[in-house]
């Protein structure tokens, strides 16, 4: 692999391989939690910081784990991250914790942690990992907190919980239901489609993105 | 009786694992090519659920709460679940290796599934007894089929029609979701007309 700088690393992450809008991973999250744009932004730091966490730790730990048995190495370190979050948020955010309930342990399943786990902290220095983490979880994070936006403003009138049309027009509470989650997600990935001309070479769905590709025996792609 | 009978139909429409819940998108958007596929991972995910959440509920209540360790949940049932899904793998392989063949190619995509981890994790937080949980556990998969074999005869549909360039492939599966998900808000309620409130 060639040198990149590691401002490029980290823009990578943001823009170029943005995990939510052009690789699609962890659909799960974006659509569940971001019916207010700051539960998008809490949910996109907490991932952003375990990402950081366990890339730094995966790449420290690169040439101990024995490569047979990676993946359940890799889930355990997540699965401490995430704990340590939730204890951080039940202690200084407890709102923001209820508000995002089931989805702070399911950071654990998020496939944007493994994948970047699998496909580039164990193979790149420590340094480089840190920044593709942030990188990472930093594109995760807008990409929320920009799905969030939109719920928010249209579904209830109301941005960060500051009511802006809420007075003047009545909010189309469909958007901040289900329906509306899959719609908007659904639409700014068009929206992204529309602005990269389709020039972003796409992986989504492919066996390339997927976390559990090298321990898949479906390779034949019927997941495709 | 009654009241595990109202679990499953809560579970399997009013709260739809995938379409109001948000649990194990990723599958059902990735997997719902093909009706076979789709008929296979859910069953595969449903016989995991029911697993999963028999193992773990015993050791939430017998292991982890009297200890006073229940913050350990997270990295406990993690590995549990993917402990007992090599495990399910390695007896299928052994002594069914026709079953291991029609799912035993999903069973590894299932282990950082989030429906499963999900409805482990709920059980727990509704405080459902242990009967109570696997029903849950069993809805909730149900539901993940139901959504699944509906939303593969969707997507056929959708592949031979002419789709605007910029929404081909993951834009018009995500609408024609929402499409699915707004149908589904229309069992909500249907519980408390069937069974009385």
């Amino acid at each position: 692999m060639e040198k990149k700088s590691k401002l490029s690393i980290l823009l990578n992450g943001i823009i170029k391989e943005n995990p939510t809008f052009i690789l699609v991973l962890g659909t799960c999250p974006t659509i569940a939690v971001t019916t207010q744009a700051f539960n998008g932004l809490g949910m996109g730091l907490c991932v952003t910081l375990v990402l950081m966490c366990s890339n730094i730790f995966i790449s420290l730990l690169k040439k101990i784990i024995p490569d047979t048995v990676r993946i359940p190495c890799y889930i355990v370190v997540i699965a401490a991250f995430v704990t340590i979050v939730q204890f951080l948020l039940q202690a200084f955010l407890p709102d923001l914790n209820k508000s995002l309930g089931v989805f702070i342990p399911l950071i654990v399943v998020n496939c944007i942690i493994l994948g970047r786990a699998e496909m580039f902290a164990n193979k790149n220095s420590v340094i480089d990992s840190a920044m593709d983490g942030i990188g990472m979880g930093l594109g995760c994070t807008l990409a929320l907190t920009l799905v969030g936006t939109i719920r928010e403003i249209i579904g209830n009138g109301t941005w960060m919980g500051i009511t802006l049309t809420a007075n003047m027009i009545t909010p189309f509470s469909l958007l901040i239901l289900a329906p509306g989650g899959f719609f908007v997600f659904g639409l700014m990935i068009a929206v992204m489609n529309k602005l990269t001309k389709g020039g972003v070479k796409r992986k989504s769905f492919d066996c390339e993105g997927c976390p559990t590709a090298s321990a898949c025996q479906n390779k034949e792609g019927g997941c495709n | 009786m009654m009241e595990l009978v109202k679990i499953i139909f809560a579970a399997v429409l009013v709260n739809n694992c995938v379409l109001v819940q948000f649990l194990g998108i990723c599958p059902f958007l990735g997997v719902s090519k093909k009706m076979d596929s789709a008929v296979g991972m859910s069953l595969a995910v449903t016989f995991v659920m029911a697993l999963a959440t028999a193992a773990t509920w015993p050791i939430q209540y017998f292991l982890l709460d009297p200890n006073g360790i229940g913050y350990l949940q997270t990295i406990v049932f993690i590995l549990v679940i993917a402990a007992l899904v090599q495990l399910v793998e390695i007896i299928l392989k052994k002594y069914m290796p026709s079953l291991h063949k029609s799912l035993g190619v999903y069973l590894p995509l299932i282990t950082t599934n989030c429906a499963v981890l999900g409805v482990c994790i709920n059980n727990i937080t509704d405080g459902y007894g242990f009967v109570a949980s696997i029903m849950n556990s069993v809805g909730t998969g149900l539901g993940f089929l139901l959504a699944m074999v509906i939303f593969s005869g969707v997507r056929q549909r959708i592949e031979h029609n002419n789709i605007p360039e910029s929404f081909k492939g993951v834009p018009i599966t995500l609408i024609a979701a929402s499409v699915l998900a707004l149908a589904f808000m229309g069992f909500s309620g249907v519980i408390d007309g069937i069974f009385g409130a």
